[in-house]
């Protein structure tokens, strides 16, 4: 089954209720898949501070400190870590890709939730309830979030096979549903010279919308070539820094609901989701078609 | 009497079992469903229900007798396998609404996602708005009129369900051909608006659709 929520607010005077309400949305698609969950936020000062690349480490057995020694040394700059429970939060004053390089030359096993200029992902085994506490993900604040609560059929339950997928600078994929031919796209991603963290089938679609994403194509494009390259059932939550976009497969048997107001944009596998949050009741509420992409941006993101 | 229930203060099971209690004539409100799942289902009693807000899945499913109204949207498998009775809902439902439906009324204000009236089995359905792709798939017995447009693959593999579309279809799935109007089609469609509030269409705006019969008369001369 699996559940995806995501919460897009164009108001920033809800930045501060951020994590609340991606909380909220969260903890109700629990039903949905409780054997792991994951999270994105874009713009959390405390955890993505501005200015910054910060990199997501997963599970990676080693102290902080020695963490941030070790990649202050190699970098030659200062890098902060904050540990938030399962997952390293590292930050430096350099761009995201030159300190995940440097991550991954240290550290070539760690698992990486993602990397960005403004993007903090968790992801970990447990109910999404536990994990949400866990993190103290009520607290965060930021412009964008999503979530997902994962049932997990495709591939084993490990953090590694949570969601978010954020696999390239800033961006993020959650998925529901399963992908039927991922093992043939995977072989010519792998040709072309990308690399997996994971047997999981949404961690190709991912790859295939970061791979398009860096060859200079838009994010409507690129989720255009995965409805033509991709066999299977999905409902699809992609974001960047910038931008929010959903997308069904033809047969739109696996859920979603969008719901807009002038305040912000939110989507959810089932409305039970969107249900606490503020101005729904005077929301427009639809389904997403089949094949349609649906996408909003914002023009400079308010800090 | 109207009994009523705030549904995110009250358990869902507090709500269905009092829907289910014997000898019911009564009149019952539900308050802030909040999108819960299987509020309302099997119920068999003459009774009315109103919701007040949206719902999730299976809504009313395998209504006996009674008539509920939903004034708001609903999720997937509305009203699906429903015996008699109306289930209203004002807003729009998702995929698979009515499904199954063996008697009864389903009226949908809004739109209809795919699937609207999946293997019908002889209850009736009318749709404000538009429906989704592979609507009326394999419906078997019972009425589908659509007000708007259809999707993809109306009809695809259908029996003897009969189908009106006043908007576009945007394809025919297999077997499912455009038939002529009678006078009994005319006179079967205006009953069916008029019951669902819309008696001001002229039915003579609509076409009809309905099953070739090729793909269920099998030929022992096909050949693969």
């Amino acid at each position: 089954m699996c559940g995806i929520v995501g919460l897009h607010l164009r108001n920033p005077e809800l930045y501060p209720q951020l994590g609340e309400l991606l909380t909220g949305m969260l903890c109700e698609m629990e039903d949905r898949g409780a054997d792991s969950a994951g999270i994105a936020v874009y713009g959390h000062e405390e955890w993505s501070p501005a200015g910054h690349g910060t990199i997501s480490l997963i599970d990676l057995a080693a102290p902080a400190p020695e963490v941030a020694a070790e990649l202050g040394a190699n970098l030659g700059t200062e890098v902060e870590v904050r540990v938030v429970e399962n997952v390293l939060l590292v930050h430096a004053p350099v761009a995201s890709e030159v300190l995940l390089a440097a991550a991954r030359g240290l550290y070539p096993h760690a698992l990486v939730g993602g990397f960005g200029e403004d993007l903090a992902v968790l992801k970990g085994v447990g109910a999404p309830a536990d994990l949400a506490a866990a993190w103290g993900l009520e607290k965060a604040q930021g412009w964008q979030g999503v979530g997902h609560t994962r049932m997990a059929t495709e591939s084993a339950v490990t953090a590694a096979g949570a969601h978010p997928y954020a696999v390239g600078p800033g961006e993020c994929l959650v998925h529901n549903g399963s992908f039927s031919n991922h093992a043939s796209i995977r072989r010519e991603l792998r040709a072309a010279g990308v690399e997996f963290d994971s047997e999981n089938d949404t961690e190709v679609g991912a790859r295939f919308v970061a791979h398009a994403l860096a060859q200079g194509k838009g994010v409507d494009d690129a989720l255009g070539e995965l409805t033509q390259t991709f066999d299977g059932f999905y409902t699809l939550l992609v974001s960047n820094r910038d931008s929010f976009a959903v997308v069904r497969d033809a047969i739109a048997c696996k859920p979603a609901v969008i719901a807009e107001t002038d305040d912000w944009v939110a989507m959810a596998s089932e409305y039970r989701a969107l249900a606490h949050l503020p101005g729904v009741a005077n929301a427009r509420i639809w389904e997403p078609e089949p094949e349609v992409i649906y996408h909003w941006s914002r023009e400079g993101v308010p800090a | 009497m109207t009994t009523t229930f705030d549904l995110s203060a009250v358990g869902l099971r507090e709500v269905n079992q009092a829907l289910h209690a014997p000898d019911l004539d009564d009149e019952f409100l539900i308050e802030n469903p909040l999108g819960a799942h299987n509020v309302a289902v099997g119920v068999n009693a003459p009774i009315k229900v109103t919701v007040n807000g949206h719902l999730g899945y299976f809504a009313a499913g395998m209504n006996q007798q009674a008539e509920v109204t939903i004034n708001g949207n609903a999720g997937q498998g509305v009203a699906e396998n429903m015996m008699s009775g109306v289930v209203h809902v004002t807003g729009s439902a998702s995929q698979s609404a009515g499904a199954t439906g063996r008697g009864g009324l389903l009226v949908i204000d809004g739109d209809a996602g795919a699937r609207c009236g999946i293997s019908l089995k002889g209850l009736d359905i009318v749709v404000g708005g538009s429906v989704g792709h592979m609507s009326a798939f394999m419906a078997q017995r019972g009425t589908l009129v659509v007000r708007g447009d259809a999707g993809d693959a109306l009809g695809d593999s259908l029996y003897e369900a009969r189908l009106y579309v006043r908007g576009e279809v945007r394809s025919l799935g297999a077997d499912c051909v455009e038939k002529e109007m009678g006078p009994e089609h005319v006179q079967e469609l205006a009953g069916l608006l008029k019951a669902a509030g819309f008696a001001d269409d002229d039915p003579a705006t609509y076409r009809r659709y309905g099953s070739a019969r090729t793909l269920y008369h099998f030929h022992a001369d096909n050949t693969y």
